[in-house]
């Protein structure tokens, strides 16, 4: 059966993860390289990690970076970040990256989309959207949920569907830093109007918000940063969870 | 020992080298057919569209050769697919290696392409020795390959449709090997100990 996945997600800046960690075993805190290994050891299904810098004089560092995870990790892997053209994308495929994620760029023109996906398929390519509610509507925003667009996300959410995006990655600002849990409600009409998989970002702070995502939420994947990097929740202990909790699971 | 990985418009085959990194073992990436001919292993590889694929193949000879080898083969993902005798993705003729059809899951009651971690069952190849049963591996797929005799083993999304292919010296997986974790790297090291 297929499994309901696990993916955390590291922030980069100049090659390096940002956030701290407590890990202790890890030699470099900072090395994604080594959390990545890690991550995969203890079950992650997926990594996906997030240029936060993503300037061109980054690019170089960021490709390094992407060599060297693709060497030492035998799980898939996504980068984002200042990815918006054919070219960047190009660079991070070659460089063993599995998918790619965009998200301001197919904002901005949306044909992006469709061209990504006739080059290089429509498995590898995800869009992630960043979503609030704000007077009663969920709002695509751009700039980390700082910058509001004229994008409805549901239907934004079909439409790069339709362009042919292989995945939609749904990241509710609402939620984003509560630990209160994922915005089930949203991610559960984007999953049920879609035939592609979502994968739910913003607000796991227990085991529990993870059952509640891949039941109510109907989401296919969970992804979470935080709570992974500073060993609150641990992945294989989420992951046993899961499946005493009847969710099918990778173990 | 001399192991070829075919070179074609198969997208990003860069993690299938990374994968052969990781386990120390050395090979060739080409398309050179003399190269391909003199290898002790054959690797065929596979991201992409099958119509595409199959036509950079017809154009340099490739699809005449690979039906042809008589050393291990093991395709992969579309590589395995190309193997079959029909693909339903653009109503592609195939390589025939094995004599079954490749058809579009039914996206009625679920989404496609299938995507993520799936367990694989009815082990029944060299390829899985030391592989417990329902392992899993990581599948990203549109079309699949029915079951057949030459399956060896399975794995069950919308239907069951095979998960690997053998027929004599040819062997295929619709999974991705090279991204399957440990067990995805156990049936490699497998098919290069053949």
């Amino acid at each position: 059966m297929l499994t309901k996945r696990i993916i955390p997600c590291l922030d980069i800046k100049d090659g390096r993860t940002v956030k701290g960690t407590n890990f202790v075993n890890l030699r470099d805190a900072g090395d994604p390289v080594e959390l990545g290994a890690i991550y995969a050891e203890q079950g992650a299904d997926e990594l996906v990690f997030l240029d936060i810098t993503a300037t061109v004089d980054n690019r170089k560092t960021l490709i390094d970076l992407v060599r060297n995870v693709a060497r030492h990790v035998n799980i898939p892997f996504t980068v984002g970040g200042g990815i918006s053209s054919i070219d960047d994308v190009s660079a991070l495929l070659n460089a063993g990256a599995d998918k790619v994620s965009i998200n301001s760029s197919a904002v901005r023109r949306p044909e992006l989309i469709n061209e990504l996906a006739l080059q290089f398929g429509s498995q590898c390519i995800i869009v992630a959207i960043d979503t609030r509610f704000v007077e009663g509507e969920h709002i695509v925003h751009t700039h980390g949920g700082r910058k509001p667009t004229e994008l409805r996300t549901i239907a934004w959410a079909k439409e790069v569907e339709d362009r042919g995006a292989g995945e939609i990655l749904l990241t509710s600002m609402d939620t984003d830093g509560t630990k209160a849990g994922f915005a089930n409600e949203l991610t559960a009409t984007i999953s049920a109007n879609s035939s592609i998989p979502i994968i739910a970002s913003g607000g796991a702070g227990t085991m529990d918000h993870f059952t509640e995502v891949f039941t109510t939420g109907k989401a296919d994947a969970g992804l979470a940063a935080s709570i992974f990097h500073f060993k609150e929740i641990d992945i294989i202990e989420l992951k046993q969870y899961l499946q005493q909790q009847g969710i099918s699971v990778r173990l | 020992m001399k192991t070829v990985i075919i070179k074609y418009n198969a997208g990003n085959v860069q993690s299938v080298m990374y994968a052969m990194d990781r386990i120390g073992a050395s090979y060739l990436w080409t398309d050179d057919e003399q190269e391909i001919r003199t290898a002790d292993k054959v690797i065929f590889p596979g991201v992409g569209e099958a119509s595409t694929a199959m036509s950079y193949l017809r154009e340099k000879g490739l699809d005449k050769v690979i039906p042809s080898l008589t050393q291990p083969v093991l395709g992969t993902c579309v590589g395995m697919q190309l193997m079959c005798r029909h693909s339903e993705e653009n109503n592609t003729t195939c390589m025939g290696i094995f004599d079954l059809d490749v058809k579009r899951f039914d996206s009625t009651n679920f989404k496609v392409p299938h995507v993520g971690w799936n367990n694989i069952y009815n082990l029944k190849t060299d390829l899985t020795q030391g592989l417990r049963e329902n392992s899993y591996m990581y599948f990203v797929h549109s079309y699949f390959a029915e079951l057949s005799p030459y399956t060896v083993a399975e794995c069950n999304y919308v239907q069951p449709f095979s998960a690997m292919l053998q027929k004599d010296n040819f062997y295929a997986a619709q999974f991705h090997t090279e991204i399957s974790g440990k067990e995805g790297q156990l049936i490699l090291e497998n098919f290069l100990k053949l």
